[in-house]
């Protein structure tokens, strides 16, 4: 198992090679859409290229539940309910998710995913 | 004219790699000015040989039916110039497939010299595309003129190394829109 450092680092390589931005500007709490501009193909290229630095499988909703986000039961009105947060904590237990609680706004969950989020659900995936 | 920059495909083997081969001529229209007292295959044009190699193979891998389309363009590099007369041999590899879409790797050689090296990602548009477009954006019977035009189903083989066949895929036209 690597340490959180070497887990950084290789993470860092990743965001930096698939979306072009400089070393400096992927610290933990930048926030991959908002600060670091990727878009949605670029979480395919992340995916891809965590997937070869890691040596693990990353199935689809695992980092990004979108299935949750585009169920009824679940949102209402553009809004994440009680059942939907609840469902997002245990799929995303790596993510710090206190901020977009406060405004549960289905966009603001891919605004707000950052780079330690990122590490975080390397780490879990690796201690799985 | 039609957007056709790959002349066959040697070899397609689902799920794994596909080589294809275009040969560039002095007459091609792109050579006229690119440029004028030294005609060279414009680089750009060599990525569009390489993406549409590994898009019909990626494209294969969702039966057919769905439109795939380049997303992203995350690697490439150019180390010689290609002249008329010579032959571009494009080999692509699939690294990543999943249900969003696929990463591809290619190269280009002319003979044995490496011309192009690319890592290219495809975004898988789903049936939904229809409606959001309120068109279909491709039609089975243009993806299959362009297959049999590319001899896929010629020399194309399944993942188990059967030969692939025309009728295993949707591209008899059912909708008319």
């Amino acid at each position: 198992m690597p340490s959180e450092e070497e887990i950084f680092e290789k993470v860092r390589e990743a965001l930096v090679d698939a979306l072009g931005v400089d070393d400096d500007e992927v610290t933990p709490t930048a926030t991959l859409q908002g600060d670091l501009d990727a878009e949605s193909i670029d979480f395919l290229d992340i995916v891809f290229r965590l997937e070869k630095s890691f040596d693990i499988k990353i199935e689809r909703g695992e980092l990004f539940p979108e299935d949750i986000l585009t169920d009824t039961e679940f949102v209402q009105e553009g809004r994440v309910n009680e059942a939907g947060i609840a469902k997002l904590r245990e799929r995303m237990p790596f993510a710090d998710l206190s901020k977009f609680e406060a405004d549960p706004i289905v966009q603001n969950l891919g605004q707000q995913l950052t780079v330690q989020d990122m590490c975080n659900f390397v780490a879990h995936k690796l201690s799985a | 004219m039609r957007w056709f920059w790959i002349d066959r495909f040697t070899e397609f083997v689902c799920g794994s790699h596909a080589v294809a081969v275009k040969s560039v001529s002095l007459s091609e229209g792109q050579m006229h000015d690119h440029f004028i007292g030294y005609p060279i295959m414009p680089n750009s044009l060599v990525t569009e040989g390489m993406a549409q190699a590994g898009g019909l193979l990626v494209s294969e891998q969702y039966g057919f039916g769905e439109l795939v389309v380049l997303g992203k363009l995350a690697k490439a590099k150019f180390h010689t110039c290609v002249r008329p007369g010579e032959t571009l041999t494009y080999r692509v590899k699939i690294d990543s497939v999943r249900d969003s879409g696929a990463a591809v790797t290619a190269t280009a050689h002319v003979g044995d010299t490496l011309h192009a090296e690319a890592l290219l990602f495809y975004a898988r548009l789903g049936e939904e595309t229809g409606d959001l477009f309120g068109a279909r954006l491709f039609r089975p019977r243009d993806l299959r003129h362009w297959l049999s035009l590319v001899r896929v189903f010629e020399v194309g083989l399944k993942e188990d190394g059967s030969r692939m066949q025309e009728r295993d895929y949707p591209l008899e036209e059912t909708v008319t829109n």
